[in-house]
């Protein structure tokens, strides 16, 4: 009997989350309709909670363990008080962006309870810590405007931040990621990306000549080479490709992107030729059978489990993801995909790609360049670290050792991500007040007109370039 | 209203605001393009990569299968049933080898670290493929689904004709078809019984046993004559117009820089050309025909014909060994060229090249399993032939099948003569080292009968004497078996 329930849920599970993923890229559909996208986020809410419970029915009915119950209700309490907020005080807030954080943190707490109880309950702590900070963020964006002239101080804590972990970090794999301040762990690599990301926005919002550049330029590239002198390798290129994107967006050259790219390749391919332990992660890369023992101990045991795991996967608590080393941060995809199935794990990507979609999406409506920049750069951080990691273990590239947005354990890792959401939310917000007034007079003009009517104007305006600097010139006029 | 798409968003603000978010878009579907690509080698993944992580020996996921599911059955070719599990009334599980020993060494055992096809299969073995209704009522009774069998190549008639023919000698008989590269027979003695082994295990793998080792496949001989093949492929490459005008005048032994290579029981051959010193396997005459020979290109041959590397096979295999450089002494190539030296070969890779010659220079993968199915007998994986590479040009291979039908015909495996089926073949008698006096006899070779499929053996008997007197008659009892 308990054997089938797991195996049922499974199936179910996966049910439902293809529907919850469906409805994210679905509800575009219904852009005008506003009451109808409602019904679909709250659906998509009730496929959340339905999950939560299903997959913490299991794992209590595996593991027998009553505390199970009690933390479940625990979290059920937090993601309740998280919507109540959003929903009292931020009502413009992104529904869907809300949904998929919530999603995201219900999946990482099944995921760690099963792999570790000790280790979920402590994430747990962190997640409650980080929404409250998280639910400030918008207030504090909304009232200070300054954010833009902090230009230097960003550039200096940064490059601080990142030196005292390659003079005084903790070695782990081969690589210094994190220093240990009264006992607490924390990554600042993680932190100091946000930072990265303003500073970059807030030399870049007023002039991209090339003394500008080339300023933006040298201080991106001292970031980047003490993230590779700590070899921190899966975070320097992270900050690298951050700077590229930001870089091609404000100046619109396509060529320093593509310049860019050849310069990476020519460093990786310099890389590999210097480095003797970058040579043996392509190895263990490309053949990780063969090298088994050592090497390619880790990439193996993710796609044992990955493989084993299948489309469907073990059913939660049937698998073995204990065996793969630091399973609760990197691998935590692994893990995933080995007991929740690989149609579920093809859903998480999704649900990341729906993530990003919605931070290119704020940044494209945003007026002020300023907060462009922040968004497109915030975006990039999180969805090629979601690439670097879901490539990473599934060995579509090579191991590069960063963490899951807000799934992986790993408290640095899940504050600064609910930072990165809650600095998204609050563009968000100040975007639906900045357009209020505007908006509501377009709207009752629009609402005077008839629909067919309205699609004819929209042809002309294109139709015409007069006309279409026209309007311009009258929703600027609109918006003072 | 907040969450809106770009192209949405295009459609209601007007042109300059699509310019000026050009690279917004740029960079979205550059992101999208690197997902699709994630997500496709995902499903890539799963679809073809996974079943080499699945199946692999260090996976050790493949074990909680036997909690939900009973083990298999492994079955032969023609029907019988050679590894299955009984379930006692207290739902116990014995797995059980009704041929015990005779197919110790291809079926394996599944305790004490698994061996053989049921290490290589486990996997399959702990699958069910019941249909799923079935499986659900199952579940409810909490009983335990019923695995996948797993059918081999292997031929029951064969494998235990081999098996007896081999008797109380130590040593190996492998047989396949070169034409598919299936496996009919793969015997290795010293054996063991697998129904017994995790009690024996300690004298069975113990210091002094070799029971385990697999020979057919893993054990590193001395190829002796049976080299020759590969001599006279080597010196028909190099001569391919005057190979034929070769002649030698044998007195029994030849010496070159103070070393003395002596025929089998220093007999004087006489005159003699390629075709008579292959038939005769004349050492003299190998010897002088090796110092003709261009080590560059003679290794190349070898390396060309899988020595000194990994064989295409799923099963637990050794590396033949060959190597000669233009600073090795004048007498380490004569020995070399009559298959002594250096040079070592599993009876599976001697096999391979015979059945290489036979196939007219195409070599098959040999494989041992030729489906799985559910035990109600629904095929849930196929296994079909596939083709490894050309070895050999036709030309060559069909030089070799004459060479070697000769010496089935009239040369050292003459006994092999007047069948209802024709063979070709080559006899060895290896020395297995300088300073003792045990020989190992070897056949390397095959037989065709028309209307019936080729098939290709290698048979090793070791410490026995000559290879026409102990390996020969081994070879004619199976190839009577398998053209009866």
């Amino acid at each position: 009997m308990l054997h089938l329930v797991t195996q049922a849920s499974k199936y179910l599970m996966i049910l439902l989350f293809m529907v919850y993923t469906f409805e994210c890229f679905h509800v575009f559909r219904f852009e005008n309709r506003p009451k109808r996208q409602m019904a679909i986020y709250s659906r998509q809410r009730g496929i959340m909670y339905f999950i939560h419970f299903d997959a913490f029915l299991v794992i209590y009915l595996n593991t027998q363990n009553v505390q199970v119950i009690g933390f479940y209700l625990m979290q059920l309490i937090l993601f309740i008080g998280i919507q109540l907020v959003y929903h009292l005080f931020y009502k413009k807030a992104s529904e869907l962006l809300l949904n998929n954080m919530l999603m995201l943190l219900a999946i990482s707490l099944v995921i760690l309870t099963r792999i570790s109880f000790d280790k979920a309950l402590k994430q747990f702590l962190i997640m409650i810590v980080s929404t409250v900070l998280s639910l400030l963020i918008p207030i504090i964006l909304q009232k200070m405007t300054s954010f833009r002239r902090f230009t230097w101080a960003y550039a200096l804590v940064g490059i601080a931040a990142l030196s005292v972990v390659l003079v005084a970090g903790a070695v782990s794999y081969g690589a210094k990621l994190s220093i240990s301040i009264a006992g607490i762990s924390i990554q600042p690599s993680e932190f100091v990306k946000i930072l990265y990301v303003f500073f970059i926005a807030s030399m870049l919002y007023q002039a991209t000549d090339m003394k500008q550049l080339l300023i933006t330029s040298v201080i991106a590239a001292v970031h980047v080479l003490i993230l590779v002198a700590s070899k921190d390798l899966g975070s320097a290129l992270l900050y690298f490709v951050t700077y590229l994107v930001m870089i091609y967006v404000a100046t619109r050259r396509l060529a320093y992107f593509a310049g860019g790219l050849a310069a990476c390749s020519l460093a990786a391919v310099a890389g590999y030729k210097l480095f003797s332990h970058v040579r043996v992660r392509v190895l263990a890369w490309k053949d990780p059978l063969s090298m088994i023992d050592k090497e390619g101990y880790q990439i193996s045991q993710s796609l044992f489990a990955i493989g084993t795991g299948g489309w469907f996967g073990m059913g939660l608590c049937q698998g073995l993801p204990n065996k793969i080393p630091v399973v609760a941060q990197d691998f935590i995809f692994s893990a995933i995909s080995e007991e929740l199935g690989g149609i579920f794990a093809l859903c998480l990507i999704m649900v990341c790609v729906s993530c990003f979609f919605m931070f290119l999406n704020i940044a494209m409506q945003m007026k002020d360049q300023f907060y462009k920049l922040v968004a497109l750069g915030l975006g990039t951080v999180y969805a090629f670290q979601v690439f670097l990691t879901i490539g990473g273990v599934t060995k579509f590239i090579p191991s590069t050792g960063v963490t899951l947005p807000l799934v992986s354990y790993g408290g640095s890792s899940l504050l600064s991500t609910m930072i990165l959401f809650g600095i998204i939310q609050g563009l968000y917000i100040m975007k639906s007040q900045q357009a209020i007034q505007p908006v509501t007079k377009n709207a009752e003009q629009k609402a005077k007109a008839k629909k067919p009517a309205k699609k004819k104007g929209e042809e002309k305006i294109n139709g015409s370039k007069k006309t279409k600097a026209a309007a311009k010139v009258k929703v600027k006029d609109l918006s003072k | 209203m907040e969450a809106k798409k770009p192209k949405q968003q295009q459609k209601s603000k007007s042109k300059t605001s699509r310019n000026k978010n050009l690279e917004f878009s740029v960079i979205t579907y550059i992101f999208l393009l690197l997902f699709i690509c994630l997500m496709g080698y995902f499903v890539y993944f799963q679809v073809v990569k996974s079943e080499k992580f699945i199946n692999s020996p260090y996976n050790s996921l493949q074990d909680l299968f036997s909690k939900n599911v009973v083990r298999g059955e492994i079955r032969s070719d023609d029907g019988y049933v050679l590894a299955k599990t009984d379930v006692a009334a207290d739902g116990t599980e014995t797995r059980s080898y009704p041929y015990s020993n005779v197919f110790a060494h291809a079926v394996g055992y599944s305790v004490n670290g698994k061996a053989g096809l049921e290490n290589q299969m486990n996997f399959s073995l702990l699958r069910s493929h019941e249909f799923f209704l079935e499986q659900i009522v199952n579940d409810l009774r909490d009983q335990k689904n019923i695995g996948d069998n797993v059918v081999t190549t292997l031929n029951y008639t064969l494998q235990q004709t081999a098996y007896d023919a081999l008797g109380s000698y130590d040593g190996a008989v492998i047989v396949m078809e070169p034409e598919t590269g299936r496996i009919l027979a793969m015997v290795s003695k010293p054996d063991y019984d697998p129904n017994t082994i995790a009690e024996n295990w300690e004298s069975v793998s113990g210091d002094g046993s070799t029971a385990l080792f697999n020979r057919a496949t893993q054990g590193s001989y001395a190829p002796g004559s049976t080299f020759k093949i590969l001599t006279t492929l080597e010196y028909y490459r190099e001569n391919p117009d005057t190979y034929m005008n070769y002649s030698f005048d044998c007195d029994g032994e030849f010496t070159d820089s103070g070393k003395t290579i002596h025929c089998a029981g220093n007999e004087a051959h006489g005159k003699e050309d390629l075709l008579s010193s292959f038939a005769n396997s004349c050492n003299s005459s190998y010897a002088n025909i090796a110092l003709t020979l261009d080590l560059d290109k003679y290794n190349d041959l070898c390396n060309s014909l899988l020595f000194n590397r990994q064989l295409p096979i799923s099963f637990e295999s050794s590396v033949s060994s060959f190597s000669l450089s233009s600073s090795d002494p004048r007498s380490q190539i004569m020995e070399t060229g009559i298959g002594q030296g250096n040079t070592l070969v599993s009876p599976l890779h001697m096999c391979m090249i015979a059945s290489t010659i036979c196939n007219n220079g195409t070599l098959m993968t040999p494989y041992l399993v030729d489906h799985t199915e559910s035990y109600k007998g629904v095929t849930v994986d196929t296994y079909s032939p596939k083709e490894y590479g050309t070895l050999l040009s036709s030309d060559e291979a069909s030089f070799m099948q004459s060479y070697m039908q000769e010496a089935a015909a009239s040369g050292t495996a003459g006994k092999l003569a007047g069948q209802s089926y024709t063979a070709y073949g080559k006899t060895g008698t290896a020395q297995v080292s300088d300073t003792s006096d045990q020989t190992n006899a070897w056949f390397v070779g095959y037989a065709h009968k028309d209307g019936q499929k080729d098939i290709a053996i290698a048979v090793v008997v070791e410490d026995s004497g000559y290879g026409v007197r102990y390996a020969v008659p081994i070879a004619q009892q199976v190839f009577a078996a398998y053209f009866q």
